[in-house]
């Protein structure tokens, strides 16, 4: 097994250039995500899905305080606990040597049970192939010790790749660097190993609360109750069980 | 209502501009519902067959079984059918992974429908009858796993209204199951003989209707989906239908007329469909509004930061 490895976003120096979508769509080979003037800002691809696997959020944010812009280059999390992984029937979500969650293509069925069990919406299902797809943190790059596309074409180092033990020490340190600066509003996101998920791969650091930029403020895995979950319903099948012992129990006919 | 709107107003939250959080649950009309459905009418029909089995009812048994193995086939072509890749639906037994629902569903599937198949064959056909009785018994436990696994499948989900209904969908989906598969046996035995399916309706629609009361009410805000729009309107007509078919199928065995239990079956039959396609609407309805990710979410942040505080 390697070293985990897994991306640091930082978007207080992201400029919003879109360089990581084109990057990962040349490398990874993904199709176009149709052609939508969606009147959000510079935002035209929405959000992430089967073929957008880097996508940037555009908030223009105009208040008292002063106008702001904010960009932020979102990707799939490669959860310490990914629910993708966990809920696939088939065994096409594995998790690498590198600690990343990519689907095998040759494997999936499109049973789509991954799409909404992901706490973040990232994979999703491309509907003229019938199959699930999401980041793959370029594993064929990484096998060949390359980073991945967009850490490599981020002008601004926005996107940094590397083990993520590196990655929390340089984001802890850039967090402090801001809030020293007075940038109080800086704050981390997924990276704490004690969250929901059991911390993200690909974690970031915010200049606004989560949902602001669409991504979900508490995530959890959804398979941490499914212990809970099979229990109820080992409950309601016994009842069944007693209502049909009822059901007979009275007199011998009729 | 008006009331209510102003006791509990709108919860604030913020979002990227509206946009669900969490992808929509890919599952279609009909085939997620009516599966479902079918089911809970092959795992609850089973359970009457073995019933019938031990106390030797052969003219209930042999309905029970054919619905419990037409439903079975049914719904794995309607599970077939929603697949991206229906070719490949094989690889859902390339595996067993109990962290996946549908993993596990897919292997109580294959049995339930293989053991129903010979089971209502050696009915149908009176071949291997030893077999056949096994087989029988043997849906009589794989069948309230079938009617029962498909709750958590759903709750096993980012799905809010979903996941936090865990507890009462497990019950709903098992009144349900019990109710529909009353309603078919009800109707397809000879009427003296169909008392314990009767009793099973009458049971089902009970347990459907309380738990359905406590999914619309007990989960804060996240039973506000089960409550309005099309999946509300689903869920108030399964609710009617149901309890109608419950009285209508508690009265059906005092007279001798079959109109009551003709009405019973189709009220129940219709309810148990409007309350999977009501809950299958309503978990879409949470998934696409970022209010019910975001706001349960924050509270959840806010305790834990009161007792970090406190304590």
């Amino acid at each position: 097994m390697s070293e985990r490895v897994g991306f640091f976003t930082d978007t207080s120096v992201c400029i919003g250039c879109k360089a990581c979508e084109v990057a990962c769509k040349e490398w990874n080979d993904v199709p176009d995500d149709g052609f939508v003037f969606r009147a959000t800002s510079y935002d035209n691809t929405g959000g992430l899905g089967a073929s957008t696997w880097r996508h940037v959020a555009f908030i223009e944010d105009f208040t008292e305080r002063g106008d702001r812009w904010l960009m932020s280059s979102d990707v799939c999390k490669h959860c310490t606990h990914a629910a993708c992984l966990d809920v696939c029937p088939t065994g096409a979500l594995f998790r690498t040597e590198f600690d990343t969650i990519v689907v095998q293509a040759d494997i999936c069925n499109g049973c789509g049970y991954c799409v909404p069990a992901c706490p973040y919406g990232v994979i999703d299902r491309r509907e003229d192939d019938g199959r699930a797809w999401k980041c793959t943190l370029c594993y064929d790059r990484l096998r060949d010790g390359l980073e991945p596309a967009c850490a490599k074409a981020c002008p601004t180092d926005s996107i940094q790749f590397g083990p993520l033990e590196e990655l929390r020490e340089r984001a802890a340190e850039r967090l402090a660097t801001l809030h020293e600066a007075g940038v109080a509003e800086a704050r981390l996101y997924g990276e704490r190993p004690d969250d929901g998920v059991g911390g993200d791969g690909a974690f970031f650091l915010l200049l606004d609360e989560p949902e602001v930029y669409g991504l979900p403020p508490d995530p959890v895995v959804t398979t941490r109750d499914l212990p809970s979950m099979w229990l109820w319903a080992g409950a309601a099948a016994v009842s069944m069980a007693a209502a049909c012992f009822g059901a007979f129990a009275r007199g011998p006919r009729r | 209502m008006s009331r209510e709107r102003a006791m509990v107003p709108d919860a604030e939250f913020r979002s990227y501009y509206g946009q669900p959080i969490i992808k929509d649950p890919l599952w279609h009309e009909p085939h997620m519902p009516v599966y479902l459905y079918l089911g809970g009418l092959s795992g609850a029909s089973s359970l009457l067959a073995a019933g019938c089995e031990l106390t030797g009812r052969d003219r209930l048994a042999a309905p029970a079984k054919i619905a419990a193995a037409v439903a079975g086939s049914a719904g794995a072509a309607f599970l077939v059918a929603e697949l991206g890749r229906p070719e490949r639906f094989l690889n859902m037994l390339r595996v067993f992974k109990p962290t996946s629902p549908m993993s596990v569903g897919s292997w109580i599937l294959a049995a339930q429908s293989g053991l129903a198949a010979v089971a209502a064959g050696s009915a149908v056909t009176g071949l291997l009858p030893a077999v056949g009785r096994a087989a029988g018994l043997a849906t009589g436990v794989t069948g309230p796993m079938m009617a029962t696994y498909t709750a958590v499948l759903v709750s096993d989900t980012a799905v809010p209204s979903w996941h936090a209904g865990h507890r009462e969908l497990a019950f709903l989906f098992a009144g349900s199951a019990l109710a529909s598969a009353g309603a078919v046996a009800m109707v397809a035995a000879p009427h003296r003989e169909a008392g314990p399916a009767r009793r099973m309706a009458v049971i089902g629609a009970a347990v459907e209707t309380v738990a359905s009361e406590v999914l619309e009410r007990r989960l804060g805000i996240l039973s506000e989906p089960y409550r309005e729009g099309s999946a509300g309107r689903l869920m108030r007509a399964a609710r009617v239908l149901t309890v109608t078919g419950g009285a209508l199928a508690a009265v059906s065995g005092l007279t001798r007329w079959r109109t009551p239990s003709v009405l019973s079956a189709a009220a129940l039959t219709a309810g148990s469909l409007c309350a999977r396609f009501g809950v299958l609407r309503a978990g879409r309805a949470s998934a696409a509004d970022p209010k019910y990710t975001v706001v349960p979410q924050r509270e959840r942040v806010a305790a834990r930061e009161r007792n970090r505080a406190g304590g």
